[in-house]
């Protein structure tokens, strides 16, 4: 479906993109994840056929995609990092004037309104729509073709999280009917939502891909156990068979351990479980361990 | 074909729901025309008010010609009704009231305006001379021509509507294209055309049909005022403007493509827009009547498109002018569209940064 090799772009000095490989599967929802700068959208632009890459190789429904090519064009749906609209129209002229730009159906309009939620929106100027809605209205520009392959550049930066979580809904929808999805995000947790598999990148460089679960159990990350302050001793809870160790931190006391069974079992058995948090690895431990660095998007 | 339509539809509707770009392209240069059309309609040349009470058949019978010399110099209303008609005088409402007793013209006039009372008796007099000549049949021996020492007739809103239209069609040519490029870009909506299956021709061909679209509109605006409000005489070539206007907008577009090429934002696109235009207007007589400008500025402003533009205009809708007078303009603005078109077309970036 994609293949990517050895792509390398470079804007003077600095390498945005430095030498990175990987394939997409089709019917997969891949994601492209790594804080801000990391040549997320370079490397996804190169792929779209937006730029030209300095070196390295791109195969997209088996052909290069640059330079432009029409028939391309027509078989993949793109929504930039910015949503591009016309000014001034309605979300359903919008969709409309998407849809004459690619031969497809009027009929198709309002059931993609409707797909993405916003049927009673229809005819609202698309400056007066959310930034929530815009991004829904956006999706639903990139779905006219009913592409095979599907590229998003980040669409739920710049929302609030309750937007953010409704916006999962439908991107999780996208690839039901076997199409491809490719995403961009800074988010460790949308990630680890929406995602099969997860190339995560840093500084243009490929870090580490695999599946969410994968790349949090190779990372065979210990369990932090937090309970409320003084709900048990610090030496008891050293004296836990199976705890790492014990850290004071604010309210809180934190046994750390790789065998979270046993260890609950046995504050339960102590009633010592106020407060209870327990929480595994995760993406952004993946990134601490990989880069040595906390994860800041 | 259907892009291009579907791609020109979108921009009209932008275009017709942006009330800023509405009020510079359509209204403020209407303001300018009466503005410029009060300030320079000479008001002693304005119309006579006259009344002819019933059948007057010295002037219905006038020859053609002479009558639209009548026509120029009156503005005629008709009644049955000679107390109504002889009131209206009393009060100044028309300049005078005409009516015939067989072969007597008997004007009525008051002398509360005494200037205009006696214009308006001395004009009419010289059309009963006239007649009378014309009656005894031997041809006249005498005859007078009046001529003014400025442009000849062009006075007023002649010389006022056609510059100050080309001036309105350049500025919204340059605009239109100049800001559909900067905005675009900015929104990354080229961008994303670039990803969909349409070519950059099919956006440009769609942006000339708007643009043109929009300056006809313009024409047909500032026309219809300038004849219903200040009297602007057409004369018979005026159709041959719509070639000119299209020219015009072509070599503007390529004006706002240089614009729009050049500056990153619409701000500085506007500006530069402005820069290039406001100048132009003044030196290419769309404000001030070249006639009267400096000798400098006559020359200066051959350099310029608009010069032909509204030398064009002036010739074929208020000068009679034939499509000879079109040539030069139409060869002058194409090939100064394709030559900036051409170049700013070079270098125009899709992308932002
Ligand atoms: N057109 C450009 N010219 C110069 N430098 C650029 C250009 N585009 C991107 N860069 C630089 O390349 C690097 C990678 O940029 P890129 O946009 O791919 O990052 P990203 O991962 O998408 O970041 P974000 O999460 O902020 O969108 C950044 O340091 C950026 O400043
Ligand atoms: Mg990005």
């Amino acid at each position: 479906m994609i293949e990517v090799k050895d792509l390398v772009k470079s804007y003077g000095e600095l390498r945005a993109v430095d030498g990175i490989t990987f394939s997409v599967e089709s019917g997969e929802f891949f994601g492209i994840l790594g804080p801000n700068g990391a040549g997320k959208t370079t490397t996804l632009e190169m792929i779209e056929g937006l730029r030209e890459p300095d070196a390295g190789e791109v195969r997209l429904l088996g052909a290069p995609p640059w330079p432009r090519d029409i028939d391309l064009c027509r078989r993949i749906g793109v929504q930039l990092q910015s949503s591009a609209f016309f000014e001034k129209l309605t979300a359903r002229e919008q969709l409309r004037t998407f849809a004459d730009l690619y031969g497809s159906p009027h009929s198709r309009v309002d059931e993609l309104l409707d797909e993405v939620g916003l049927a009673d929106k229809g005819d609202e100027s698309t400056d007066d729509l959310s930034g929530g809605q815009k991004q829904r209205l956006s999706i639903a520009c990139t779905l006219v073709n009913d592409p095979e392959v599907v590229f998003l550049d980040e669409p739920t930066a710049a929302l609030d999280p309750q937007a953010r979580r409704n916006l999962w809904d439908l991107l999780g929808r996208l690839n039901d009917r076997g199409r491809t999805v490719v995403l961009t995000t800074h988010s460790m947790e949308e990630a680890e939502a929406l995602c099969d598999r997860v190339a995560i990148v840093d500084r243009g460089k490929l870090l580490a891909i695999d599946s969410p679960t994968n790349l949090v159990r190779e990372l065979d990350a210990p369990v932090r156990i937090a309970l409320v302050r003084g709900s048990v001793t610090e030496d008891r809870a050293r004296s836990v068979v199976g705890v790492e160790s014990v850290q004071v931190d604010g309210d809180s006391i934190v046994l750390v351990t790789r065998d979270p069974a046993p260890v609950l079992t046995e504050l339960a058995r102590l009633d010592a479980l106020e407060g209870l948090q327990v929480r595994g690895g995760t993406l952004e431990d993946v990134f601490l361990n990989l880069t040595g660095r906390e994860y800041r998007a | 074909m259907s892009t291009i339509r579907s791609l020109a539809n979108a921009m009209i509707r932008g275009f017709l729901r942006d009330r800023q770009a509405l009020f510079f392209t359509i209204l403020f240069p209407l303001i300018f025309l009466f503005l410029f059309g009060g300030i320079f309609s000479d008001p002693s040349q304005s119309k006579s008010d006259l009344t002819l009470i019933g059948k007057v058949p010295l002037v219905d019978e006038l020859p053609p010609q002479a009558r639209s010399v009548f026509d120029d110099l009156f503005k005629v209303h008709r009644t049955r009704d000679r107390a109504d008609a002889i009131r209206k005088v009393r009060d100044g409402t028309v300049d005078g009231a005409l009516e015939q007793r067989g072969n007597t013209v008997i004007l009525h006039f008051s002398r509360a305006d005494p200037v205009e009372a006696a214009s308006v008796q001395g004009t009419l007099s010289s059309f009963v001379d006239q007649a009378n000549v014309h009656a005894s049949g031997t041809k006249p021996v005498f005859s007078f021509a009046a001529k003014q020492v400025e442009d000849e007739a062009l006075s007023g809103i002649q010389y006022v509507a056609p510059g100050l239209l080309g001036w309105a069609i350049a500025t919204s040519a340059t605009f239109g294209s100049a800001l559909t490029l900067v905005t675009w870009r900015q929104s990354e909506l080229l961008r994303r055309l670039r990803l969909a299956p349409v070519s950059g021709t099919a956006i440009v061909l769609a942006r000339v049909i708007v643009s043109i679209l929009i300056a006809l509109a313009q024409t047909v605006l500032f026309v219809v005022l300038s004849v219903v409000v200040f009297d602007l005489k057409l004369t018979g070539n005026w159709y041959l403007s719509v070639p000119l206007i299209i020219a015009g907008t072509l070599t503007f577009m390529a004006i706002g493509l240089f614009c729009g090429a050049v500056a990153k934002t619409s701000e500085g696109a506007s500006g530069l827009a402005n820069l290039l235009v406001l100048p132009m207007a003044f030196l290419s007589g769309s404000f001030i009547p070249l006639d009267v400008a400096p000798a400098w500025i006559r020359t200066v402003s051959l350099v310029f498109p608009l010069r032909y533009l509204n030398d064009g205009m002036l010739d074929v809708m208020v000068r009679g002018k034939g499509p000879g007078a079109i040539v030069v303009p139409m060869l002058v603005m194409i090939g100064f569209a394709a030559v900036v078109g051409g170049l700013s077309g070079r270098f125009i970036r899709w992308d932002k940064a």
